[in-house]
């Protein structure tokens, strides 16, 4: 059954206040969900205070901060820092998001740092997204042909390859999938926002061959059909794309072949 | 993860493909939205017939849902929304119930209850048409 409360060794509790550097004046707080795997410990909430006289903008800015000058353990995934990567997913004061293009401004203080819900905690903010990626690698995200590779190139029309747009912008962060309700109570089965927006944007490749054995793969109970159009997926993309969308655009295929 | 035992060796690959896609739940999702179009008539109908029914005499209620075009709409209310109810309800015991046992178990269960409720309506309109 549905697990209403966390298991006993993932109850968050209380954690350190690190000390604020002395000589700041414009400071913000940020509470952020630790946990380390090897001290044996519950999950805790560590308070810092963030110089904002000596720091960046943006959430991702202030957890590099806090890991230069304030406690170096503090661990969380980041790279591009500019939104195309999408390592430092995170949920921020409540909202799944990147960490590098939320703006420290824009939400309440004390900002609330946790790492993406309903997956397996590595160590802090990093979560194990191995479940994620593997339902994306069973999409085949690459395209399928029957016909002898052309010399040159597939050719697509551009109405056509505008068909993409909207779906070849994602980035795989997580923050769509690790958002959903559905896919909370059911990843082992259900493919999730960011795997079925992918599966769309192959089946709507004009240059595929294998439409129809992409939609046989989707078509199950589980996997397509737990998306119930709660559409926290689309709240919650980062990049401002609308998977909830390319779900609906599925479920119209699966129809579509039959009536 | 839901159904993740510590010690299980299953590589994300094999869990996440699990038994294979089973090419089906279409149907359901299709006839669920058929079913939804087909409650907005059958339910505004259902309420004027309710409305025309309130303080009348009990052989005047029999009378009129008695009569064929309102036992009709009466019937197909009932099933349409059984049908509506049975696929809904199935919809949630997946999301929700994981465990093998309780799950074909309310699968069962949900199956009888919409039969049951289902044929008890349908019996009790027909038995006012027919006045057996």
């Amino acid at each position: 059954m549905v697990e209403i409360t966390l298991p006993k060794n993932s109850k968050v509790a209380e954690g350190k206040t690190w000390p604020r550097t002395s000589h700041a004046t414009h400071l913000t707080e940020f509470k952020v969900y630790r946990w380390n795997p090897e001290d044996g410990e519950n999950p805790h909430i560590d308070t810092y205070y963030v110089d904002r006289d000596d720091c960046g903008p943006m959430v991702l800015d202030a957890l590099i901060w806090i890991k230069n000058n304030v406690d170096p353990t503090l661990t969380f995934r980041r790279s591009c820092r500019e939104g195309v990567c999408g390592s430092c997913a995170m949920n921020i004061d409540g909202t799944n998001t990147l960490a590098c293009t939320k703006a420290m401004d824009d939400a309440k203080a004390p900002l609330k740092i946790y790492p993406l819900p309903h997956q397996p905690v590595v160590k802090d903010l990093v979560p194990d997204l191995k479940n994620f990626y593997a339902q994306y690698a069973s999409i085949e995200p690459w395209l399928h042909t029957i016909t002898p590779a052309p010399e040159k190139e597939w050719k697509q029309s551009h109405t056509d390859r505008a068909k993409l747009d909207g779906m070849y912008e994602c980035i795989l962060c997580a923050c769509c999938s690790t958002s959903c309700p559905s896919y909370w109570w059911n990843s082992d089965r259900y493919l999730g926002p960011a795997a079925l927006l992918q599966a769309n944007r192959w089946v709507q490749d004009s240059r595929d061959e294998a439409t129809g054995d992409r939609l046989d793969n989707l078509e199950d109970p589980f996997r397509l059909y737990r998306c119930h159009t709660i559409m926290n997926c689309s709240k919650a993309c980062p990049k401002g794309l609308n998977p909830a969308k390319e779900i609906a655009t599925l479920k119209k295929a699966l129809v579509d072949r039959q009536v | 993860m839901i159904g993740l035992q510590p010690n299980d060796m299953r590589t994300a690959a094999r869990r996440v493909r699990g038994l294979g896609a089973a090419r089906s739940g279409t149907r359901d999702f299709w006839h669920q939205r058929v079913t939804s179009v087909a409650g907005i008539p059958l339910t505004v109908a259902l309420i004027v017939i309710v409305i025309a029914l309130l303080g009348r005499s009990h052989a005047a209620v029999v009378q009129i849902l008695g009569s064929p075009f309102v036992a009709i709409i009466m019937l197909l209310f009932i099933l349409n929304s059984a049908y509506h109810m049975w696929i809904g309800m199935q919809e949630i015991i997946l999301d929700y119930v994981h465990d093998d046992k309780y799950k074909f178990l309310s699968l069962m269960m949900n199956t009888f209850f919409v039969i049951a409720v289902g044929l008890a309506c349908a019996f009790a309109i027909l038995k006012l048409s027919f006045g057996v």
